[in-house]
Formats: C-alpha cells, structure tokens, sequence
C-alpha cells in the first residue's frame, strides 16, 4: 500500500487521473498490471430516482464489475451498507447516511488487483471513516496494491509502509512512509511556513491591550519545527506586541490543545503554573517548554488566550495547526504506535514480595 | 520489477499521437454497461410523468393529427397515393427516432461529465447508450403505426425485411451527427441552443410533411444529400409500398457511413481532453 502525499496542486490528483486513464499524459509512461479499479469518489453514477437494488447494479457495472460478479455478491453487499429494508426504494429517499453508506458498500467489494483512492475518507463521519480504512487495510492485507492520495497524514502513516511526496509534479521523496511525512511536514523550503502569523487575525476577543501576533514551535534545542515527535520537548512560542508600546503588568497566558472534534486535551496555563508574568515589555516573545510531548499523532488545533490585570486581552481560537507523528516516547528506540489518545510514563516489575 | 504474470492484463499508458486507435475490443470489453446505462435511462425517462410512456405515443400522433389537417387537408399536400395520415406517421417515426437520438447523443457527454471525470470507460459508451434508449419509444410508437395500416387496411410489401436496415441508417446518421456536436458542446455549449433550430430546419428539408417527390427530379441528388431523405422513403416504400428511393437511399448510405466513421474517429481523438475541458 502506497500513499501519495503533496500540497495542493503538486500532481496527486493528476497522478491518478493519469493512472485510471480518466486523462492522457502529455509525457511518460505508465504500466499496470492487473485489474484496476478507482475510487475517487463514492457513488459515481448513483441516480436518485432509481431503488438501491438497480443503483448496486449500475454503480458496479461503473467501477468495472461484471454483472455476474454483483449477482454474486448482491447479498453482502446490500449486509454490509446495512439498508435491507430500504434496498427497494429510490435512493433519492434515503438520509444522506444511507446513501454514502450503499455507495461505500459497493465500492468495498470491488476485487481489482489494485485499487487507487482519492481523499475518500474525506467523507462521512469518524465511524464511516474508520469502516473505509479498515476495508482499504483488508484489501492491501490480501496481497493486492493499493494506491491512496491523502491530505491525512495518520491514515497514511497507519496504512501505507511506503509514501511517495509528489511537488510541482515530480518526486520530493520515496521511501518509508515515517521517514517521507516527517520529511514532508519539516519542509523547511519556504521558513515562513513554520511561523503563523497572527496580526492579522480579526476575530479576536479580547480588550487589545496585548496581541498576539504569531505562534511558533521549537524542538529542545531551538531550532523551528513544523511538527512535534511524540515524546519530544516543544517549546510553544507566543510573540505578542502591546500597541500601546509601553509595558503590560500583571499578565496571564494560556492555550488549548484540541482534536478536531473540538475537545480540548491539553490546558497550558501560566496561572495553574504559579508562573504570571508581573511585567511583560511592549513587544516580545513567551515561550512555554513541554517535556515529552503525550499526545499521539494527528492533526489538532491550539486556541490561544491571555489576560492582562485580570481582564482578557486577547483570546483566538484555532490560531494555529499543531501536527504531531509519532516518536519514541519511552526511549526504547521504538516508535510509540499511538494506540491510545494519551501516553505517560510508567514503569513495569515483578512484585518480589511475600503474599 | 514486478512481473506480470500471463492471466493479469497489462495497461500501458502513454501518450497518444496522430489519429486515434478506436480500440473497438475495449468498447466490446464494456458491453455491460453499456448495456446497464441504456438501462437506466430508459428506466428514468418516465419517472415522475402521468403519462410516462404513453408520451412516446403523444408526440407522432398529434405531430400526424396537426400535419393531416394543415398539409393534408388544407394544404393538399400529395401523399404517393396512401391515405394522407399514414403517410405522415410512416415518416414520423423514423424522423422521431433520428431527432431524438441526436438529441440525446448530443447533449451525452456533458450529461455524463460527472462520470467522466471520475472513472474510465471507454467514452464512446455514452453517445451509443442515449441512442438505445430513444429506441423504445420508436418501438412503442411503432405499435400505433400498426394499428394505422390495420386500419386502413394497408398489407406492407417485401421491401419491410428491409425495414431493420432503414432503423440503422436513421439511428447511424442521428449518431455520425451526434457525436460530432457532442464532442463541440464538450468545448462550446452553443450547442445546446442551436440544437432545437437546427433539428426544425432538417425537418423541413426531409420528406416528413411531403413526398419527395415533389422536388423537380433535376435536384433529386441534391436533395439526397440529406441522408433522412433515404431513410424516410426507405420507410415509406418498405412499409406502404410506394416509390423506391433508388438515387437517395444510395447517397444516404454513403453519407450516413462518412459522417459515423468519421465522428467516431473525432470523437475517439477528442476524447482525452474531456475530463479536462468539461
């Protein structure tokens, strides 16, 4: 199983309308051998005024099977979607859950010898997602190739043994799937990425007094990282002005970690530290130095705030991306898998005592 | 490298130059859906109508009711000697075939842009599976034609073993037409307006409303240049047994099998810019 990784517009997608023959090349070349089958979408061709039976047979003859094919499996097909009841009724009927829910259903029971997928998951709820990656992982499982083109580094890290980053159309890197996204999002190519700029941020809340105007991670020795290792030291690094220019007391900052669901994991406070600022000057950085970073690896999203004399001077949120891959957390000289939300430390023995 | 073994196929892709292969083997590998989007659209066609494919009846026959009365009756139109109603109807139907598969075949391409930018067939499929479906309503239409000769007591001639092939030009010169302006409506949608113009205008340079033979036998030839002029008496003389169209079923042919090769050939060369352009 192989992923595709890339900003947009470095040829990722073009890579696979190239490969499924949907466009020609202007140059090269490309062979395949064995059945193709692509996903760059679910549901090609569903049409909404016919029942989910007639789409089943239409969308398989679509994504290439034969009809023989859907006889055979049109039971399983119609178990796995899990709309028996309803596998007669228009699909212009059905909730929109239903209906990604068949589409998935059929395409899950494709049997090319390789599959190419398209940002797929990009569709449907955590549930369905995790339903469509534990299919993509069976399918590469049974011997066959797969192909997945993803802006999610965590599905292709935990699918794919092998990335490839695509960039302005040719190869930036080929290699262990680990290697090539740590590679890809510690690009340093252009040194402003790794800084965000807040000035200009506009919904702020807050009376202004101090502003936030960019966030920045530090490895340990404070060099500019894009993405933090889990079980690494960060240092979160906070640059403010005071647009009055002259200096603030009395100061509080703090900042969220929250997933994309929005649950905030972490809460760094300088307050719940015992450590405020009396007295900041007008223009400066804060910095904020977490050992062994314990969260596992994704993409999460830190809410920014502070507070000067006891009323909140600036508050955003979602000011900034925080991506985190994985690490060796324990210092075993292994990766952590990140199977679980949270790592900490423990320690393991066999109890010598007497009962 | 992998190695492929016999039984798995193997895809090249690269550019392609010059005139485009037609890879008909590809086309017969895809049979089945063909076959299954020909089936949905015939089972859309009448979704949601009161009439539904009742509508295949309406059309030629109050198109038959409105041309006996204003050519017919007060126009004294000469219909060959057949009673003048199902003189009209005879051409109505082969007329409809065409006008309504060039539709279709037309408008196919970018009515299918979102299946085309998303998986590979071979793209010839979506022109040939609208016209299919335009066939029956022309078979359903048919069974009025024969209640009409019933009717009129009218015994068609030898020359309706023939009537298959006639059905083929009609349906071969909606598509040699049709893919040409679908591949243009992929680039300009213009098409889609002139669409409707356009098929008024060949209605009336075809021997739909009048006999052919109205036309002063000097510009026979020229008049034959619309391959429905063949078609249409083809029809009228294999089912009613009137004049054969000797000099215009000739020129037809030749037309009708001009403008499909070459359309197919175009269309075949245009169609890698599809997913790009549409």
């Amino acid at each position: 199983m192989v992923g595709i990784i890339g900003r947009n517009g470095a040829g990722k997608s073009t890579l696979l309308k190239i490969l499924t023959q949907i466009t020609s090349p202007t140059e090269g070349r490309a062979e395949i051998h064995g059945r193709v089958a692509s996903l760059l979408e679910v549901g090609t061709g569903f049409h909404p005024e016919l029942t989910g039976r007639e789409n089943i047979y239409l969308n398989g003859a679509i994504l290439g099977m034969r009809r023989a094919e859907i006889d055979r499996r049109f039971d399983e097909i119609v178990a796995f979607s899990g709309i028996e009841e309803f596998i007669d009724t228009p699909v212009k009927r059905y909730s929109s859950g239903m209906y990604v829910r068949l589409a998935f259903a059929v395409a899950a029971h494709l049997e090319p010898e390789i599959l190419l997928v398209d940002e797929v998951l990009a569709v449907g709820d955590a549930a369905f997602q995790r339903k469509c990656l534990g299919k993509m992982g069976d399918v590469a499982e049974s011997g066959r190739t797969v192909l997945l083109v993803s802006h999610n580094m965590e599905a292709i890290r935990r699918l794919c043994e092998r990335a490839i980053w695509l960039d302005c159309g040719s190869k930036r890197a080929d290699g262990p799937s680990e290697q090539v996204i740590r590679q890809y999002l510690d690009s340093t190519a252009d040194r402003k990425d790794l800084y965000t700029l807040l000035a200009e941020r506009s919904d702020r809340k807050g009376n202004g007094r101090l502003r936030f105007t960019g966030f920045q991670l530090r490895d340990a020795t404070g060099n500019p990282i894009r993405s933090v290792g889990m079980g690494e030291t960060v240092e979160f690094v906070l640059s403010y002005i005071v647009p009055e220019g002259k200096p603030v007391s009395n100061v509080m900052v703090w900042f969220y970690v929250a997933d994309h669901w929005q649950r905030r994991l972490l809460f760094f406070s300088s307050n719940h530290k015992g450590e405020n600022f009396a007295s900041l000057p007008a223009e400066g950085r804060i910095v904020c130095r977490v050992p062994r970073f314990p969260l596992k690896p994704g993409r999460y999203s830190v809410d920014l705030g502070s507070s000067a004399n006891l009323v909140h001077s600036d508050v955003i949120s979602e000011a900034a991306v925080l991506e985190v891959v994985t690490g060796d957390f324990f210092g075993t000289g292994r990766t952590h898998p990140g199977s679980s939300d949270f790592v900490c430390d423990h320690d393991w023995s066999f109890d010598r005592r007497e009962v | 490298m992998v190695r492929a073994s016999s039984d798995t196929p193997m895809v090249l892709i690269q550019p392609e130059h010059g005139i485009a292969a037609l890879k008909l083997a590809d086309l017969w590998a895809y049979r089945e859906l063909l076959y299954f989007l020909a089936w949905r659209d015939v089972k859309i066609r009448y979704k949601q109508s009161i009439l539904g494919p009742a509508w295949a009846i309406v059309q030629p026959v109050c198109t038959m009711v409105v041309f006996s009365i204003f050519f017919g009756k007060l126009g004294k139109i000469p219909s060959d000697g057949v009673p003048y109603p199902i003189f009209a109807y005879v051409a109505l139907l082969p007329w409809q075939l065409f006008s309504q598969s060039l539709n279709l075949s037309s408008q196919s391409v970018v009515g299918g842009a979102g299946l085309i930018t998303k998986v590979y067939f071979p793209r010839l499929i979506i022109p040939l599976s609208s016209v299919l479906a335009s066939l029956v309503d022309f078979v359903i239409a048919f069974g009025i034609l024969l209640i009409l000769m019933f009717y009129y007591g009218i015994v068609p001639t030898w020359g309706v073993l023939l009537l298959p092939g006639f059905i083929l030009m009609a349906i071969f010169a909606a598509l040699g037409v049709g893919v040409w302006l679908a591949v243009i409506n992929v680039k300009y949608r213009d098409v889609r307006y002139a669409l409707p113009f356009f098929t008024q205008f060949w209605l009336f340079v075809s021997p739909v409303a009048y006999p052919s033979s109205m036309v002063p036998a000097k510009w026979q030839w020229l008049y034959g240049l619309n391959p429905m002029a063949g078609v249409i008496e083809g029809f009228r003389w294999a089912l009613l047994g009137t004049r054969p169209p000797l000099v215009t079923i000739y020129i037809a042919v030749i037309l009708v099998a001009v403008l499909f090769v070459g359309g197919i050939y175009y269309f075949r060369s245009a169609e890698k810019m599809f997913a790009d352009v549409i």
